[in-house]
């Protein structure tokens, strides 16, 4: 079977319904839910602090510690809970993603902590994450040169698409899945974290980069709305995955 | 990580008068809102909040062979974590020993309260039973957040339904569901803590509170017909109870009982629907 749409019935180009909140953890200094469809994110920002031990310390800036967790009932088959290779590489994509927006030199020998909850997962986990956790740092009131927003891409067969879901990622026929999960900054169009899972030529590379500005332009706008205390919920029931 | 705690002064002195910060009485609690349906892939899922403390707990079923002591019954494991994101006081890392203690504290009320038939959890016996996994995060630690864990456990297995199984392959069919819910029965454990703070007791302390409490005990309540039933008991903290707390704890726990879990009991059944 050829990939000629999209099996919940989305537009190529076309996001999941979002969700997106700031304020879901009181105790924290900024937090934020955002949900791509039904993969749910929350994140929550302690800091700057002091950072200890102290020789991790950086006499010139402050550090960004992301830790993501993907919790054990978020899945189908229930994930063994605490850290994996897997969640320890997305905690540092997800660091590194953040890290070069946010004016870091004004907190010299600090941290500043990210905590990421995956409460539900369908594919762009981590996408979800970082829109959540920069959110959460805006909330935080700490100084960003500007927003960064994250979406999946997928060349599913031979078409780009936006936002992919399990059933994409797991798609086999024709060309199969490719999973390109970009972060870009908000203005500038900076890629601040970028991997690839799968197969695509050189030549249709930039295209799904194009795919990505586009699509984080929208998440941007969703971002900003819910920075300025809306509380966005798209419940949108989309047909039902064929 | 031990912050100061500039209120506990305040706090005892005026527990002295029977007051608290928030005006509340000593055994009233917050208001307490539960959610079920929280994460889509779990086969039961709950949101516990009282006032500003929130969990969320998460049930998933698996297959296992059974223990070689119980080879027709089904199996349960508990876990809780403290998420760094609740509170300035945690931290990363494996579960620390507040979290132990607050999973095995719920677990043992779940388990010892007979709530599920642990029978009808058998696929084959000597062979393969049902395992269930219960797993409670943390998300704001505003206090007393052990009475919450047991009451989000509660509300998520009562919506757990079975995943579908697959008897020809004899493996679990994940993100397949039938609609069969867990079999449970009338006896459903709560778990309420009172705290003692200077030689007052209370209940639902805000974090402050706990922080000012030198010990406390949980009690984990069935009422399956006319007596309460304590399944499970453990005094937690460096300081000691007398005869007297516990006199006044037990007649308080029943008081409590009566007022808050009918309500809850009744709040997740129509949940349920």
């Amino acid at each position: 079977m050829p990939y000629t749409k999209r099996p919940d019935g989305r537009e190529m180009d076309e996001l999941r319904p979002i969700k997106a909140e700031v304020g879901v953890v009181p105790n924290a200094d900024g937090s934020a839910l955002f949900a791509h469809g039904d993969t749910l994110a929350i994140a929550a920002v302690y800091g700057p602090k002091p950072l200890h031990p102290a020789h991790l310390q950086k006499a010139d800036r402050g550090l960004i510690r992301a830790n993501y967790n993907m919790l054990p009932f978020s899945v189908t088959e229930r994930a063994r809970p605490g850290p994996s290779r897997r969640s320890k590489e997305i905690s540092m994509v997800t660091a590194n993603a953040l890290s070069s927006v946010v004016d870091l030199k004004r907190f010299p020998g600090t941290v500043i902590d990210v905590e990421i909850l995956i409460l539900q997962a369908n594919a762009s986990t981590r996408c979800a994450g970082i829109n959540a956790a920069a959110m959460a740092l805006a909330h935080a009131g700490i100084v960003m040169n500007e927003m960064v927003s994250s979406v999946s891409i997928g060349k599913i067969d031979d078409k780009i698409v936006a936002d992919i879901t399990k059933k994409e990622e797991d798609w086999t026929e024709g060309e199969g899945a490719t999973d390109i999960p970009f972060t870009l900054t908000s203005n500038t169009k900076e890629i601040t974290h970028l991997q690839l899972d799968g197969k695509i030529s050189t030549s249709r590379m930039m295209e799904s980069y194009d795919a990505a500005v586009k699509a984080c332009e929208k998440i941007y706008e969703y971002q900003k709305r819910a920075l300025k205390g809306e509380k966005i919920d798209e419940n949108v029931s989309l047909k039902k995955e064929e | 990580m031990n912050l100061p705690n500039i209120n506990k002064k305040r706090i005892e002195s005026l527990l002295s008068q029977d007051k608290r910060l928030d005006e509340r009485k000593l055994f009233d609690y917050r208001d307490i809102i539960i959610e079920t349906g929280i994460s889509g892939n779990a086969e039961g899922s709950a949101r516990v909040r009282i006032g500003k403390t929130e969990v969320i707990v998460g049930v998933k079923l698996g297959t296992q062979t059974p223990y070689t002591d119980h080879e027709d019954e089904g199996t349960m494991i508990t876990g809780m974590e403290f998420s760094p994101m609740c509170g300035e006081r945690y931290e990363g890392g494996p579960p620390k020993i507040n979290a132990i203690e607050t999973a095995r504290v719920v677990d043992r009320g779940i388990r010892e309260s007979g709530f599920i038939d642990w029978k009808k959890l058998c696929i084959k016996e000597g062979e393969t039973v049902w395992s269930v996994a219960i797993d409670i995060y943390c998300v704001n630690d505003d206090g007393n957040v052990l009475d919450a864990s047991s009451i989000g456990a509660v509300a998520a297995l009562m919506m757990t339904r079975f995943p579908v199984y697959d008897e020809k392959e004899e493996k679990v069919k994940f993100g397949e569901w039938t609609n069969d819910p867990l079999p449970l029965t009338e006896k459903v454990p709560f778990a309420m803590t009172i705290y003692k703070v200077g030689d007052k007791l209370l209940a639902d302390p805000n974090r402050e509170e706990e922080d000012a409490a030198k010990a406390r005990v949980t009690l984990a309540i069935s009422k399956p017909g006319k007596e309460y039933m304590i399944n499970s008991m453990q005094k937690g903290e460096l300081d000691t109870i007398n005869g007297e707390d516990l006199k006044k704890i037990l007649e308080e726990s029943e008081k409590i009982y009566d007022k808050i879990f009918p309500e809850l009991d009744k709040q997740i059944k129509s949940l349920q629907k």
